[in-house]
């Protein structure tokens, strides 16, 4: 019932500490690792986290009383130790959804993550994980196409995709780039990809790339019989010339374009994903940026949250690291979030790093993207590790073969196939890889080469961000 | 570091295209697999120089809930005897994806 007006500053857990509550469905839910200035109690600085991303500020004001802040209030329900970790915890808040427009994850991160991570009284901050409800999720656009019509488009069934980054990262003119573009897929790649810089610089701009690019498709895809694409980078530096580009790619009769969600942004992301179901073309996303945020285990956005977030903004293809090339990517916690991007009902599963049981109803997932310093040795455990929703890319593993971009495409196309082939016998391929790529390599000269080329090369240093576990 | 290789193109049938063309013990393993996974197994045929449509002629219907390896291995053969200049492919039908799990051209025509 009405209050009366007390100017001052309260202590936030008056207002935003909650242990009894009990979260609704319909709740937004936020996981947080919190590392607290030198004393401060957790509970003091989880409701400061819960205020300071909804509906709070440093003092009481007035106007508070106008409206119901019991209604619309975040509330820091529960707080857990961090395994392994004695400086942090874990806060969990729930927001009532009419926190949030409809539709608009741009909304989401401005609301959970715009203000509070500056704030004093918390040394560090880390969104580890959020619970979309269904409710928010069906307001969401979702990937425009998605992993089962993406596939009935192109006529791909039963194995991982293959894509190649063409190298080097600039530098080439557009009738050289459309040269290794058409290599790489005349020899059985079924995607290339634009690096996520090239956008439109002097030494190629984006029209020249798009037409010889669109040669080199239609070429291919005529030679081979198979289905031929390649990531048109639209990301550019505003949304009318995103749009332009997309709109001449369509005009080329391309199949997919490519997109940069961080550098990007949200807004011109989703805006892109729903242009691109108007338009029914797919739409790869990249992830360029996402180590600033994602790769410090305190501070920052856990790659997991970002995931979901592209998810419901949209995009048919997402990058989610390789676990065994040369970018950086634990294991267990990869698993989590390529589950998250292309499952339907993720129950909570810590040991994976998922902290809420997530309902994406019948939004469809997209294809994890596996790309960097991977070469056909990766193959078996790349297979064993991403299943077949996923495209495995390999730039230098493709145009690094010692006779060029279609020899390396097809080593790569033969290891992928004898590897699905030997995983549906029941082969353990993770173990017995070795004995499959040799087998293959006897019928295919291009593979052979390929394994003697890049038999000793390794990336083996320990992962910085690993999931927190108990102290062995 | 042997000398470069000229790449000869050929055309191709997406998945398992890439492997020679499989041994009877291969197709047995592979229907295995999609048995196994409960998919429902169907043969799809066409003229080569018509692959590149979506939709290629359905050998009869899909084998709803068969099981039974020799009984698909010899709808496969069956199709393959009748059109023998046609690529013939086996096709696992999900139905809670609503997807193929699993689709290879068997036979790769004349």
């Amino acid at each position: 019932m009405a209050g009366k007006y007390q100017a001052g500053v309260k202590e936030y857990r008056h207002t935003y500490w909650a242990p009894d509550y009990v979260p609704l469905e319909s709740d937004l839910l936020a996981c947080f690792k919190i590392i607290p200035q030198p004393g401060v109690d957790r509970e003091e600085a989880a409701a400061a986290v819960a205020a300071e991303s909804s509906t709070g500020t440093w003092t009481t004001v007035w106007t508070d009383l106008l409206t119901d802040m019991d209604y619309y209030k975040g509330r820091a329900y529960r707080i857990e130790d961090v395994p392994g970790d004695d400086a942090a915890f874990y806060a969990f808040i729930a927001y009532p959804i009419d926190l949030f427009e409809e539709g608009s994850v741009v909304n989401v991160f401005t609301s959970l993550v715009g203000n509070v991570f500056g704030f004093k009284a918390v040394r560090a901050l880390r969104l580890e994980d959020v619970r979309f409800p269904l409710h928010y999720v069906m307001t969401c656009n979702g990937p425009s196409h998605g992993i089962q019509v993406e596939r009935d488009k192109l006529d791909k069934y039963g194995r991982p995709m293959l894509g190649c980054t063409i190298k080097p990262k600039l530098g080439l003119s557009a009738k050289n780039y459309g040269r290794a573009v058409y290599e790489a897929l005349r020899g059985g790649l079924d995607f290339t990809k634009d690096d996520e810089n090239v956008n439109s610089q002097p030494f190629m701009r984006w029209r020249d790339r798009f037409l010889f690019v669109a040669d080199a498709i239609h070429n291919a895809e005529a030679q081979t019989g198979e289905r031929k694409g390649h990531y048109l980078n639209v990301t550019a530096p505003s949304p009318e010339e995103m749009y332009e580009r997309a709109e001449f790619a369509k005009e080329l009769d391309m199949p997919i374009i490519m997109h940069d969600f961080l550098t990007g942004g949200f807004c011109a992301n989703t805006g892109l994903s729903r242009w691109c179901r108007k338009n029914g073309i797919l739409l790869h996303v990249h992830r360029a940026m996402h180590a600033v945020i994602d790769r410090n285990p305190n501070h920052g956005i856990h790659f997991r949250v970002l995931t979901k977030a592209l998810r419901l903004s949209g995009g048919d293809h997402l990058h989610t690291g390789t676990v065994v090339g040369k970018l950086e990517g634990d294991r267990a916690s990869t698993l989590g979030w390529i589950d998250l991007l292309r499952e339907s009902y993720i129950p909570e599963d810590r040991s994976r790093g998922i902290f809420f049981d997530q309902d994406w109803g019948s939004m469809p997932g997209a294809f994890a993207v596996a790309s960097g310093g991977i070469h056909v040795w990766h193959m078996p455990a790349l297979v064993s590790i991403f299943g077949d929703d996923s495209v495995l890319q390999f730039g230098g593993g493709t145009l690094g073969h010692p006779w060029g971009n279609a020899a390396g495409a097809a080593a790569n196309r033969v290891a992928l196939e004898a590897c699905v082939e030997a995983r549906n016998r029941g082969v353990e391929i993770e173990k017995e890889g070795k004995e499959v790529l040799m087998n293959a390599a006897r019928h295919s000269p291009e593979l052979k080469i390929a394994l003697e080329t890049w038999k000793e090369i390794k990336f083996e240093f320990d992962t910085v961000d690993k999931l927190d576990v108990q102290n062995r | 570091m042997a000398e470069v290789q000229d790449y000869k193109q050929v055309r191709r049938y997406e998945t398992f295209s890439y492997l020679p063309p499989m041994s009877a013990e291969q197709i047995r393993a592979q229907i295995q697999y999609i048995v196994a996974q409960g998919w429902n197994p169907a043969v799809e045929h066409v003229e080569p120089n018509r692959s590149f449509s979506h939709y290629w002629y359905m050998w009869k219907l899909p084998m709803f809930g068969e099981r039974n390896i020799d009984t698909i291995l010899a709808e496969l053969e069956s199709c393959h005897r009748e059109y023998p200049g046609h690529l013939v492919k086996l096709i696992g039908y999900d139905n809670y994806t609503q997807s193929q799990g699993l689709a290879f051209v068997v036979y790769r025509g004349s």
